[in-house]
């Protein structure tokens, strides 16, 4: 996905950029000839269509992967990788300003030297590039395919005019930012997740719109970084549909950090005087105008669905919500399946991958593997880091289902105090008067892996009574599930239970 | 008014003694600060405050207790009450900016002269509640047969039936929190457990305009409940929020049917949340100085602020008048004692003695007698003095009021036992068992 405008803020062409090219698009590929017909096409080599590929073709199948811009998608080279790279950097300089707290001396003088900052990112989304190059996926046996693809019938396309043939389909060709309608914007220059990691220089002051997941994590790491950073969010509060507590703790985290944090506020219109750009603000009854260098825009994304001629594969999709599939991944066309971002709610790039293997089983193993089976966790990769899985209490209560959560804060926990990390929680919902996990919500520095413990316990069916049965290393910051499930455990212990206890020892 | 309170040395007090002298204190508050043109009540005692709506609730609820007490003159009591339900009788009903409501609702702050908005301040769903719950209060006490407690009564009657709880929907699920002229509805709504029940309750008991029966439902979906420090409870990080609707109602042994599946009860509810909140000061995770098991308490209040006005990269760390909670903050070290004091009824074991040693500690937070609205331990001044906020606010005066009065007599929540609309209301929301399952009290209207 190229940048929709700021079109001039382009990767720098060094040695790194040479080298992912070399891996991900090689100027020089010459596209293989077509096979006679594929069990599987693969349409977009983002997270979801290089799992499909490799999974397929481990298991013996014919597989084309057709990519028209860069192998690993968003994902590698505009999403995850970088942002976490970036954040990475950006948390060192807050650790180093916060010296104090951690007994230790501020150092004289913290200078960010972003250029340095920004080739480390492209240093290391090259290094991670060769995992998904081009040579990797052709030695595994897959025909690898640079180019516009068009279907032009039921189960043929055309990838540059080329024509494949296929007995099934995979479209994985993921989603692009979404730009907010706001009169100016485009004339005035924004960044999104596709340029903004192109960027050598920092910009002085920053304006994040929208309080998404991305819109959080960059604002954060770039206010980190010394941009004078302002974030507005259409809503009371950050991260929308994340539990509320979370948000308010993130919402606090950003105000500590500087952050000039602009809740219930939209931006309605920009403009440029004297080389920086004016932005009105409205907030219900509030107006005012900030002064910035930088627009990054946070507000979503819109799945790919356009220029493919869905039409003439006979495969249902809205421009809004992408792809329609049903709980099997199968499109209208039922030859044709689709993964990731352009057909699912949760734009995550593990849940991508997670969906195109289901696809692969459906697809070429008649499997009957559903979508809403999986439980997929999330994370946000602020400090402190919000992650999430399955269901959340308002959606509890909305089916009917009584729910109690266990709560931990990580101010209770020793690891979590001995690194000043103690901001957070570990809230873990149950089935009301069972242990049956439903969902649970961290807080905290490491919370997107702390909530794989307990994707694994929903998955596997195990419930807080096991949980405070697994011994926890001491002293993690882990600690806190297994005293969630001791929580509960204690709650077993009714006063008629305790009684009866304390009757049975006067007879002994 | 009658007499004044003198100040004895608090350690000297029997309990009775020093609630009895922090309730006159505190009700000292209102007669101080109320026009008595237009019997409005100031926000706060500072110099030019505006009026706080719900702080003439506080007012009307609070003539009927110093009556009782004999520290006002029922008469006296009958014609303040009585001015300010004229005035909003009269008051402008248009809407307009300028106007001081509209729809029944009034906006938060008026002018306490002219009672006209100020501040371009919301129309305000919660604070008309509490307003138009300290004037039930008032008809549901001047029950005489006379030409002024008549007129009182119809007044209250007039202002309830006028509120038009519908319109507050926006045709959305819930009660939406604000309106203004200049944008309409503010576009955000009650979200989770919040003083906001006595809201609900009292738009489903109105006889003109009631709110549809499943939006009290559609708010309680947004409830948490959470174990938290071995308590179970319906989350609500801001201490108030356990206290204000249960000025006015008696939530013992009456549950809905969330409380019902609970197997609990809001009352039982607030305890744990004072126990709750006194587990978190014990723990004290910020490390903020004078934490301990005698001294706690986070709410909504005044506090210290950085003054920190434009946007720099500086850390911010105090937050001024604020909405403060246990556990998830904002915590800055500013602690609420009349927020405490409020928790009397549901755990006077632990209440009585924090307040004691919270005074005892620091004296300078003990104002004309009166609570403070927060004192900061941590941020101390030449003299080692704990930073406190300057005057009083009367949201904290009436609430220390009607809870001492409360816990010492239950005189507010049998008055309102048998107010007709809060038990329709509370009827409509689900509430069973307890008293509202007993008739009103004979001679009760």
């Amino acid at each position: 996905m190229s940048p929709q405008n700021n079109s001039s803020i382009t990767t720098p062409q060094d040695t790194y950029e040479r080298e992912r090219l070399a891996n991900v698009h090689p100027p020089s590929w010459n596209n293989p000839k077509p096979a006679d017909c594929y069990q599987l096409v693969i349409v977009g080599a983002g997270p979801a269509g290089l799992a499909a590929a490799e999974t397929a073709a481990a298991l013996g199948a014919k597989v084309a992967l057709i990519e028209r811009h860069l192998i690993g998608g968003t994902c590698l080279n505009t999403g995850c990788v970088p942002s976490k790279t970036i954040i990475r950097t950006s948390r060192l300089y807050a650790e180093m300003r916060d010296a104090k707290r951690y007994g230790a001396q501020i150092p004289d003088d913290i200078r960010v030297d972003f250029a340095a900052v920004m080739e480390r990112v492209r240093r290391i989304r090259t290094h991670l590039s060769s995992d998904d190059s081009v040579r990797r996926l052709a030695a595994v046996g897959v025909d690898v395919f640079f180019g516009n693809v068009r279907f032009v019938g039921a189960d043929t396309l055309t990838v540059n005019e080329e024509k494949l043939c296929f007995k099934k389909a995979l479209i994985a060709t993921g989603a692009r930012p979404h730009i907010p309608s706001i009169p100016g914007l485009r004339e005035a220059g924004f960044l999104t997740n596709a340029n903004v990691f192109n960027l050598t220089e920092l910009p002085r002051r920053l304006l994040v719109i929208g309080g998404g997941p991305l819109g959080c994590e960059l604002a954060q790491a770039f206010c980190r970084l010394g941009a004078q950073t302002t974030i507005v969010q259409d809503m009371p509060l950050f991260l929308d549909g994340e539990e509320r507590d979370a948000a308010q703790i993130l919402s606090d985290a950003f105000a500590r950090d500087g952050i000039e944090v602009r809740l219930n506020t939209s931006a309605v219109a920009v403009r440029v005087e004297d080389g920086q750009k004016l932005v009105d603000l409205v907030s219900d009854d509030y107006q005012n105008t900030i002064a910035v260098d930088a627009i990054l825009t946070g507000s979503g994304r819109a799945p790919n669905v356009e220029g493919l001629n869905l039409e003439a594969a006979g495969v249902d999709y809205d421009a809004g919500s992408g792809i329609r599939v049903d709980d099997f991944l199968r499109t209208s066309n039922p030859h044709i399946y689709a993964a990731g971002d352009v057909c699912l709610e949760h734009k995550y790039a593990h849940t991508a991958t997670a969906s195109a293997r289901i696809v692969v089983q459906n697809a070429l193993f008649r499997g009957r593997e559903r979508l809403s089976a999986l439980v997929i966790p999330w994370c946000t990769f602020t400090d402190p880091e919000i992650a999430h899985v399955g269901l959340y209490v308002r959606e509890a209560n909305r089916q009917g289902i009584p729910v109690k959560t266990f709560i931990i804060l990580m101010h209770e926990i020793d690891r979590a105090v001995t690194d000043s990390e103690d901001a957070g929680f570990v809230k873990i919902h149950v089935r009301e008067r069972t242990d049956q996990i439903l969902g649970a919500t961290i807080v905290a520095r490491h919370a997107g892996d702390m909530i794989n413990e307990i994707t694994l316990a929903m998955v596997a069916g195990i419930g807080l009574r096991t949980l405070a049965r697994v011994i926890h290393a001491y002293d993690t910051q882990a600690e806190a599930i297994q005293r969630a499930a001791e929580a509960y455990n204690r709650t077993r212990l009714t006063p008629r239970i305790q009684s009866r206890l304390r009757r049975s020892w006067t007879i002994r | 008014m009658l007499g004044t309170y003198s100040m004895t040395p608090i350690s000297t007090l029997s309990d009775e003694a020093l609630l009895d002298q922090l309730q006159r204190a505190a009700f000292g508050y209102f007669p101080q600060t109320m026009n008595p043109l237009n019997g409005l009540v100031a926000d706060n005692s500072r110099d030019n405050s505006p009026v706080s709506i719900a702080v003439v609730g506080f007012a009307l609820s609070s003539y009927p207790v110093a009556v009782e007490r004999g520290w006002m003159e029922r008469a006296d009591a009958t014609q303040r009450s009585l001015t300010a339900l004229r005035f909003f009788r009269n008051s402008d009903q248009s809407g307009s900016p300028t106007a001081t409501g509209f729809k029944g609702f009034y906006y938060h702050f008026l002018d306490i002269r002219t009672g006209a908005r100020v501040w371009q301040s919301e129309l305000s769903m919660i604070d008309t509640a509490l307003l138009i719950a300290g004037a039930l209060t008032a008809s549901m006490y001047f029950t005489a047969d006379t030409p002024d407690e008549i007129e009182l009564r119809e007044l209250v009657d007039f202002l309830y039936r006028r509120i038009d709880w519908r319109w507050a929907q926006d045709d959305g699920d819930t009660i939406r929190q604000g309106w203004k002229p200049e944008c309409g509805f503010l576009h955000y709504g009650w979200e989770g457990y919040s003083e906001a029940i006595l809201l609900y309750v009292l738009a489903m008991g109105s006889p003109t305009h009631p709110i549809t029966g499943d939006c009290y439902k559609a708010w309680t979906a947004t409830y948490q409940w959470e174990n938290l420090y071995d308590h179970d409870y319906l989350y609500a990080g801001p201490l108030f929020v356990h206290h204000f609707s249960h000025a006015w109602i008696d939530f013992r042994g009456i549950r809905d049917s969330f409380m019902r599946e609970k197997r609990s009860d809001y009352f039982e509810n607030s305890q744990r949340a004072a126990y709750i909140h006194r587990e978190y000061a014990q723990r004290n995770p910020h490390e903020f100085a004078g934490y301990d098991e005698n001294c706690w308490g986070l709410s909504s209040c005044d506090g210290p602020s950085d003054e920190q006005l434009d946007v720099s990269n500086e850390p911010r760390r105090l937050f001024g008048y604020a909405a403060r909670g246990v556990p998830y903050g904002p915590d800055d070290g500013t602690l609420s004692a009349p927020s405490v004091l409020a928790s009397l009824p549901f755990a006077p074991e632990i209440v009585l003695d924090t307040v004691r040693s919270m005074i005892a500690r620091y004296p300078e937070m003990l104002r004309d007698g009166r609570l403070s609205s927060s004192f900061n331990p941590t941020l101390t001044d030449a003299n080692e003095c704990a930073w406190v906020s300057a005057g009083h606010f009367g949201l904290d005066q009436g609430i220390v009021l009607m809870m001492i009065e409360n816990h010492r007599t239950e005189r507010i929540w049998r008055l309102m036992r048998d107010c007709p609309y809060i038990r329709n209301g509370l009827h409509h929301a689900g509430f069973r068992g307890g008293w509202l399952q007993q008739p009103s009290t004979p001679g009760a209207r």
